[in-house]
């Protein structure tokens, strides 16, 4: 009975008996869960244009934020290093389109696969030979302060990563579910066969998405390099981004969204009132365990598109 | 009753087309022209190589040998990309639309090449590229109009039963204003109602917009009807070609149909 008291009714009682340190608690998970939704977005766009996951999401965050300390530390000043960054992510959608895509239209998905996992090996060690494996401190000149408004206790450079991610999101929504563009690259996404049919040209919409995710890439770098050091362990938080993925399904963006919110907010809450009673770390396995129960109730996600199969 | 019909001239000759896949002959020195205006079949048991030879004309496939002459313009393999933005429009024999999207957004893409503002604008979405949408939506609804699917306009295609799907994807084609349209079985696994319909947007299509039409089909009672010359393929020859009539009675044809006895 206590059991069930402690963990059922307790944590819900706590919360009500503090409302402002919930808000808080609920502020900063929504705060982290704008960069889950920042690095799933990357996955959502390739996954729309070219069907298939690309492994190399998590390195490409990586990559752009190693591309941008490695400028910085030459002297470059920031804004010149994200201009050139940018060019380089572009450059790099460029070759990905002209040496790994074009040869590989029309396989089966999984051999795109293949290849983007070869993609990550390559990057990971172009990226070391470039810009040598030690860890880097970056400091695009946000500080990294707390204050506190009414009571709660919040962080100045998590809430402008978070309207740096939450404009980036807004903007690539509108762009794909408004724009023609935005239709073509769904088109692609749908059938290369027919969409070629039509006069859309894969080429040139597979450089515009990788393009974008690799800028995508490049912010959610720049925001989590930043906060713990670029370093190898960054081309990780993709790993974060899965679970995101199969809450707000892989074809959608609003779903990476939300699903990257939904994420955020449940572990810190989690966390802060359910952690004591096992004795903590809840964070670590939270987002897997909602995604493994996702799996089986609704393996779409929450705004997926429905699985129809007709037999 | 359509073969005593006046013809224009030429506005696609195939010559002398041989395409192969490894040791596979699929298409072997196949010739044929098609007349402004025309509805054209293309006819012949299963494998004769007639969705080949359409995606040999829609640059899917580039052949061997052989020459695609289009519009006056010789090409020794068409490209898709060339092929549509030069007014060649097609559909699948199985259907290949985009099938989480909208009825509406699918014919939408068939207007993608007659987009005129540039990527940046479009990616903004601003005033012009705007107004330009605004401009090809209608004509898009006039397509839902003629084809009769006002119904299904928001519709999920993934989610519409068979035979709208077909007339669907003609839309989609139709969407582009082509003046060559290839139909790969447009009428395969419909009911007797269904296959009616699609005779009737099939005519209509070439009777009101002038628009000539290469038509894979096996229904021979369809493709007798509404055809003004026929095509027959058999194992990637050709075997037969000129008006239904003939081609009836063409003794090659009726053996290739029908196997001969030994």
């Amino acid at each position: 009975m206590q059991v069930l008291y402690a963990f059922l009714v307790g944590p819900f009682v706590q919360m009500g008996q503090a409302p402002v340190f919930f808000a808080e608690v609920v502020i900063n998970g929504l705060l982290t869960g704008v960069m889950y939704s920042l690095v799933a977005l990357g996955f959502v766009l390739i996954y729309k244009a070219s069907g298939t996951f690309n492994f190399a999401q998590g390195v490409m965050v990586l990559f752009a934020a190693l591309t941008l300390v490695g400028l910085m530390e030459h002297g470059v000043p920031v804004w010149l290093a994200l201009i050139l960054t940018v060019a380089v992510m572009v450059v790099l959608a460029f070759a990905i389109e002209r040496l790994m895509l074009r040869p590989l239209i029309n396989q089966e998905q999984i051999i795109l696969f293949m290849a983007t996992i070869g993609l990550t090996f390559f990057l990971e060690g172009f990226g070391e030979l470039l810009w040598g494996s030690n860890v880097k401190r970056l400091d695009i000149g946000v500080p990294d302060r707390s204050f506190e408004v009414g009571g709660m206790l919040l962080n100045q450079f998590d809430l402008f990563a978070a309207a740096i991610g939450a404009a980036l999101v807004a903007g690539l929504a509108v762009f794909f579910q408004k724009t023609p563009i935005g239709r073509a690259l769904r088109a692609v996404a749908d059938d290369h066969q027919a969409a070629l049919s039509v006069g859309i040209p894969l080429k040139t919409i597979w450089v515009v998405v990788w393009s974008v995710a690799g800028i995508v890439a490049m912010v959610a770098g720049i925001m989590w390099g930043a906060k713990s050091g670029v370093q190898f362990s960054l081309s990780l938080i993709a790993l974060k981004a899965l679970p995101v993925l199969i809450l707000g399904g892989f074809t959608s963006v609003p779903g990476a969204i939300i699903g990257g919110l939904i994420i955020g907010v449940g572990e810190k809450v989690a966390e802060v009132y359910w952690g004591p009673l096992v004795g903590g770390a809840i964070e670590n396995w939270f987002a897997y365990v909602l995604a493994l129960v996702f799996l089986l109730f609704r393996p779409q996600g929450l705004f997926g598109e429905r699985i129809i199969e007709r037999v | 009753m359509t073969s005593a019909r006046q013809l224009g001239d030429i506005l696609l000759k195939v010559e002398d087309v041989s395409l192969s896949f490894g040791g596979v002959k699929a298409l072997e020195h196949v010739s044929f022209d098609v007349r402004e205006r025309e509805i054209r079949a293309i006819i012949g048991p299963n494998g004769a190589g007639k969705s080949s030879m359409l995606n040999v004309i829609n640059g899917f496939y580039q052949p061997q040998e052989g020459t695609i002459m289009y519009r006056g313009r010789s090409h020794r393999h068409m490209r898709p990309h060339e092929a549509a933005s030069e007014g060649i429009a097609r559909t699948f024999q199985n259907i290949a639309l985009f099938r989480g999207m909208s009825t509406l957004d699918n014919l939408m893409t068939g207007r993608n090449l007659k987009m005129k503002k540039n990527l940046l604008w479009q990616a903004l979405y601003l005033g012009p590229a705007r107004r330009e949408e605004i401009e090809h939506r209608e004509f898009v609804e006039h397509i839902i109009d003629f084809l009769e699917i006002q119904a299904i306009r928001k519709t999920p295609v993934g989610r519409l039963p068979y035979g709208l799907q077909k007339r669907v994807e003609l839309g989609r084609a139709l969407a582009a204003e082509p003046s060559l349209l290839l139909l790969d079985e447009p009428m395969a696994g419909m009911n007797t109602e269904e296959k009616e319909d699609m005779c009737r947007f099939v005519l209509d299509v070439n009777d009101e917009f002038g628009t000539t039409i290469i038509l894979i089909e096996h229904d021979m009672g369809v493709v007798m009807d509404i055809s003004d010359r026929v095509v027959v393929l058999d194992y990637g020859r050709k075997i037969a070609d000129g008006m239904p009539d003939d081609v009836r009675t063409n003794s090659e044809v009726i053996e290739a149909y029908l196997g001969v006895m030994h």
